[in-house]
């Protein structure tokens, strides 16, 4: 045996390494956005209370003052203060409480809702899955926010409306994805091979046809979520989504457009906080889908 | 092999299968495609009845019927006396863990997202009363043992075997819930040569072990001739000719057997002196 360097190292060799490096790349590309989402989330709760946070609060001498501005009371604001005079930083933390809250539970119930009708009609077929994906189709011929504006005027304003206005807009796109999934794998030989164990329809639905069709759904979710938030903003620009006093990151981005020559912190600084947002979360999605690729996974 | 007379294991009588063909606009059906008709077999405990045939002649339409993955448009299957041609799938449930199909593709037969130990459990979860839930890795670790993989990889996902371990995967799947008949759709077909061989004696380790019946579907004549009792001989959907294996292969009364037997490929075809016809070089074989 001598000492030489490993000669041409075997295949297997190879792909393990491969695999190696793709897992860590998946832990890094996990543990950054969540560590970000994580810290938009304790902002999102801990800053409005220690500023004692008051969106109805106004202090027209303060108000319109660029980023770092020392105020009359002798505390600074940070990120400026905006058009009547409350502090941005404060403001914006007010607004991701809203904005990430109204996005996780839109997609969380529509995902649900989604999913479930999606597998039911690819599991199905026939009549049932005709009758969902004409309604489907229906809704998408309307433009979402219209019908989120239609929705909204009946059910009148606040988060939990708002909540119900997106989800119902959006698990169409949901049971779309999760809908073509099911037809892709049901005729693969694994699905049959479950059916000649015996496997009932929920278990072929539940355990054998849902984790395949999670990786196309967590994607869909992560660019939902996105869409989710400015939705949710122009709803509450058009004066259908939160009510005035709840401060959201869209509308407090709409605000600043009007002042975006004068006093551009506005409007920016909560965009970029919203861009980031998003960022984690596309990151954090397309991390999961490759955590779920067992392809990448090894003993 | 000699069996006792008793009554057969499977017996499946004037098995007519057809598929329909419907219209694009209405899906009404406007035609049928006839898979198999009037195909008859037995099967006896503890026996392996070969089904051979070209591609699209049925073979796998007869297994899939059997099994109750399609149903039979016509005809009588039996299994242990019952009739179970007319099962709803709920009445199918008891049938199925006394019949299991091993399938030919091992690549796409397995789960990728299951653990070897969860996919030799499946059957357990489907079937409650098979194996206590907390014996269920001690029980598959087993199985995996039983048909030589090492338990050891319990914890793997399938594309982490080759296809002769994914086809033991298959099999000890199909052990799991104890049937008494296995249908074997061509489980060597994906197969290299010599992994065929060694899966084509694992089966027939596990019959002498367990009394098990197989149905094999090939398309290969040397596995057939290898592992079966009686076999099958399928053309278009039709059984042009059964019986004992060994009287088949050695004088095939019908055309299309011959003309299947005359199909397998030779390895030193001018070592064959009896068909000079197809010596490479056209001298007279020696």
């Amino acid at each position: 045996m001598t000492a030489t360097a490993p000669a041409p190292a075997p295949a297997v060799n190879a792909t393990m390494r491969h695999a190696r490096r793709a897992r860590r790349g998946v832990t890094v590309r996990i543990v950054v956005p969540l560590v970000v989402i994580g810290l938009i989330v304790v902002g999102a709760i801990v800053v409005p209370l220690v500023y004692h946070y008051d969106p109805l609060h106004a202090d027209l001498l303060a108000r319109l003052k660029p980023p770092g501005t020392v105020t009359s009371d002798g505390g600074t604001a940070i990120l400026g203060t905006d058009q009547i005079g409350s502090d941005l930083f404060a403001q914006i933390m007010a607004g991701a409480r809203v904005s990430l809250l109204v996005g996780v539970a839109t997609l969380v119930i529509s995902g649900v809702v989604g999913l479930a009708l999606g597998l039911l009609a690819g599991h199905f077929g026939g009549w049932l899955d005709a009758a969902l994906m004409r309604i489907a189709d229906v809704q998408l011929a309307f433009p979402s926010i219209l019908l989120a504006i239609l929705v909204a005027s009946v059910l009148g304003q606040g988060v939990g409306n708002i909540i119900i206005v997106l989800s119902i807009s959006n698990w169409v796109v949901f049971a779309r994805v999760a809908r073509s999934q099911v037809l892709g794998l049901k005729n693969r030989e694994y699905v049959e091979a479950a059916r000649a164990l015996g496997a009932g329809n929920w278990h072929l639905m539940f355990r054998t046809l849902l984790p395949g069709c999670m990786a196309p759904v967590i994607v869909v979710a992560t660019t939902q979520f996105a869409q989710v938030i400015l939705t949710e903003a122009s709803l509450s620009f058009l004066g259908v989504g939160v009510p005035l006093g709840t401060p959201s990151l869209g509308s407090t981005i709409y605000n600043g457009t009007q002042y975006l020559s004068t006093a551009w912190w506005i409007s920016t600084l909560p965009g970029i906080v919203l861009v980031i947002l998003m960022l984690a979360f596309g990151i954090l999605g397309d991390a999961l889908r490759d955590k779920f690729d067992p392809r990448l996974r090894s003993a | 092999m000699p069996e006792a007379k008793s009554a057969p294991l499977l017996r499946v009588a004037h098995l007519k299968v057809a598929y329909p063909i419907r219209s694009s606009l209405l899906q009404r059906q406007i035609s049928a495609n006839v898979a198999v008709s009037d195909v008859t077999f037995d099967i006896n405990p503890g026996e392996t009845v070969g089904l051979v045939g070209e591609s699209g002649s049925g073979k796998s339409t007869v297994a899939r019927a059997v099994i109750g993955l399609v149903k039979p448009d016509d005809g009588v299957i039996e299994f242990e006396g019952r009739n179970i041609t007319g099962y709803s799938r709920k009445q199918f449930k008891s049938v199925r863990r006394e019949m299991q199909m091993v399938f030919q593709d091992p690549y796409a037969s397995l789960n990728p997202r299951l653990t070897v130990r969860d996919l030799i459990a499946e059957g357990w979860r489907v079937h409650r009363d098979i194996v206590p839930r907390d014996r269920w890795t001690a029980e598959a670790k087993k199985l995996m043992d039983r048909v030589g993989l090492n338990p050891d990889y319990s914890d793997r996902y399938p594309h982490q075997f080759s296809g002769g371990q994914r086809q033991r995967i298959g099999i000890a799947r199909a052990l799991a819930l104890r049937p008494k008949v296995i249908i074997c759709d061509e489980p060597v077909s994906a197969l290299d040569v010599s992994v065929q061989a060694q899966v084509l004696n694992l089966l027939d380790d596990l019959q002498e072990e367990l009394g098990l019946a197989y149905l094999f579907i090939s398309h290969d004549l040397s596995v057939i001739e290898h592992l079966c009792d009686r076999v099958l001989v399928l053309h278009h959907g039709h059984v042009v000719e059964q019986g004992n294996a060994r009287e088949i292969f050695e004088r095939p009364r019908h055309e299309y057997t011959k003309a299947l037997l005359a199909a397998v490929p030779v390895v030193r075809p001018w070592l064959d002196q009896a068909d000079e016809g197809r010596h490479p070089t056209g001298e007279p074989a020696a």
